[in-house]
């Protein structure tokens, strides 16, 4: 164990660790804990400047409520759902197969392909923006979730190929050889074998590609316009420009922003870490 | 090991296995036919949408082109026009400052690291809540920190007994940029510690306890034992830092729009702000700019690549 598992240190060590733990992670929480404060009051406290004392209203299902009554919140999170669901299945089926492609046949072309892959996953999005803008307005789905979605999928194949490569590669061939001679189909290896096996990766990148999609906004911007199209980082933008002082509002919309991918972190932390970890502990 | 370098049907021996059915062609060729029907929509859809487009910008940042009216060649003059454009400089300087202040999340990752990775009780929520800012969209993390920078929000009462009050870090030009940078790095550090606790997780325990035996400890034991364990954790840190640091358009869009008098323009969000915003829809001179923002970044990408490149040699 490094450091010295703190229960082999002295009592004082022992105690003043377990005081500085819950401090150290107060003080890193802080824009955290001011947001979700200030989503509970009240204009009154706002305007008096009352941030960090005790709220003299609670008020954070009034707030809520005004964020969806006075705001498209409501139809921003449903396109956001609407773009990331089928982004998610878009690319994880996409990749399996680019993966299971990559990692279990030889042929000149491989390493090559995989290479592309990997650099095009790193690419500024700037370099892409003008041209990719022209091709959507051009097929005639600029401002539509699926122009977006057609992207975001062709985009993710990069990052998710490297990762569903990368672990098909770790599994037994043997197992693949052994359905080969049984004189398995290269399809049926695929589905009845590699698939189910990967169901662990599968997981991992799903709640990956969820998140990194829900909090999209540079392409959000660039190829959608129109509140009927808009994800909610996009949404909120417009409304940080609109309520510049109505903050206890706009934090109310921040957190239901924030709620889904919270959730899914929370409920899929291991596959969540495991997928953004990919090669940490070995090279 | 084992990776079949000739396909199971050239290793039969027996020529009478080949019957010529009359799939027999599709038998044939499977093996070699099949990575090439899986690779086809995600090598057809990277293609269109991430590589075309990369060539396409090249060539654009060769024209004069608002993107309606017909586009002009006038060859290397966006490039020469980038050389004497102040804000290209401001931008670029910002980008070197993002870069440089960013590299701080990996030593600050690490003492994190270090930090949390006890078995105490409640030890695993403690980490998730630390880790909990990365999760969050830059979107929001960018108005919870304009909202704490505002001379009237949350900072004020603090900055009021320093005698600084109205200070408005944001509207400072001098300022304004290393604002948006610390609001950027806080979760660029969470992602930093969690790399390096996956890192912790995983070290060599004989090794560590040898060197205890030798009487390495403390500073000696970090240097010479963990930090060369941690070096796959150091090197996708430094990585996936460096390209947070190059992507910093969604905080600058959010806190100042590049401003106070572009003063916290980044490459990224100048490129936009040239080619698709209300300062004219200059294609040819944004593509120019991503032109040199890609420059930049291939560096990594390339060195990235030539990593991977090694580890396959070794693996295969």
């Amino acid at each position: 164990m490094f450091p010295i598992p703190i229960q082999k240190r002295p009592l004082i060590n022992r105690i003043s660790y377990k005081i500085l733990v819950p401090v150290s992670l107060f003080v890193w929480l802080i824009p955290l804990i001011g947001i979700m404060l200030t989503s509970i009051r009240g204009l009154g406290d706002i305007t008096a400047g009352n941030y960090w004392g005790i709220p003299s209203e609670f008020l954070l299902f009034s707030n809520i409520k005004d964020v969806f009554q006075n705001t498209p919140m409501l139809s921003y999170i449903i396109n956001s759902f609407k773009i990331t669901i089928p982004t998610v299945i878009g690319a994880v089926a996409i990749s399996c197969m680019t993966g299971f492609a990559l990692a279990s046949y030889k042929f000149k072309a491989n390493l090559f392909i995989f290479f592309t892959f990997i650099a095009g996953n790193f690419v500024p999005f700037q370099i892409l923006m003008i041209p990719v803008r022209d091709l959507t307005f051009q097929m005639g789905l600029y401002d539509t979730v699926t122009g977006l979605v057609l992207f975001h999928v062709a985009f993710q194949t990069g990052f998710c190929t490297l990762f569903m490569r990368n672990f098909i590669k770790a599994l037994p061939n043997e197992l693949f050889e052994a359905a080969r001679i049984d004189g398995t189909s290269e399809f049926n290896i695929f589905l009845k074998i590699v698939v189910p096996l990967t169901r662990p990766a599968i997981a991992a990148l799903s709640v990956l590609i969820f998140t990194f999609i829900w909090n999209d906004f540079f392409w959000a911007t660039v190829l959608i316009q129109g509140q009927h199209a808009m994800p909610i980082t996009a949404g909120l933008k417009s409304l940080n420009g609109q309520w510049v002082t109505v903050y206890h509002l706009l934090s109310a919309g921040s957190i239901i922003a924030a709620v889904p991918p919270v959730i899914m972190f929370f409920l899929m932390q291991k596959h969540f870490i495991a997928g953004l970890t990919l090669g940490a502990s070995k090279g | 090991m084992g990776w079949f370098s000739t396909t199971p049907f050239l290793n039969v021996p027996d020529s009478t296995q080949i019957t010529y059915r009359k799939s027999s062609w599709w038998k044939l060729n499977q093996q070699r036919l099949t990575p090439w029907i899986f690779l086809f929509p995600g090598l057809l859809l990277f293609l269109v949408y991430v590589i075309w487009p990369i060539f396409n910008s090249l060539y654009i940042s060769l024209l004069q082109w608002d993107g309606l009216s017909p586009a002009i060649y006038v060859g290397l003059s966006n490039y020469i026009e980038l050389l004497d454009d102040e804000y290209f400089y401001i931008s670029l300087m910002n980008n070197l400052k993002w870069l440089i202040l960013f590299m701080l999340a990996v030593p600050i990752g690490l003492g994190l690291a270090i930090f949390l990775n006890q078995t105490i009780f409640g030890i695993r929520l403690i980490k998730s809540l630390f880790f909990f800012p990365f999760v969050i969209s830059q979107v929001v993390i960018g108005i919870i920190f304009s909202w704490f920078y505002n001379p009237r929000g949350v900072i004020g009462p603090f900055l009021d007994k320093l005698g600084l009050s109205n200070y408005a870090i944001l509207a400072d030009e001098n300022f304004a940029t290393y604002g948006i940078i610390f609001a950027g790095i806080y979760p660029q550090i969470a992602y930093c510690m969690i790399l390096y606790l996956t890192g912790l997780n995983n070290l060599n325990i004989d090794q560590i306890e040898a060197g205890r035996m030798d009487g390495a400890k403390g500073l000696s034991l970090f240097k010479n034992i963990i930090l060369p364990q941690l070096k796959p954790a150091t090197f996708l840190a430094i990585v996936v830092t460096v390209i947070g640091s190059l992507r910093s358009f969604d905080m600058v869009a959010i806190m100042t729009q590049g401003g106070p008098y572009g003063s916290t323009n980044v490459l990224a969000y100048y490129m936009f702000e040239t080619a698709l915003s209300e300062y004219g829809y200059r294609m040819g001179y944004g593509s120019a700019i991503a032109a040199v923002l890609f420059t930049i970044m291939m560096f990594y990408i390339l060195f990235f690549i030539y990593r991977m490149y090694q580890s396959e040699k070794k693996g295969l």
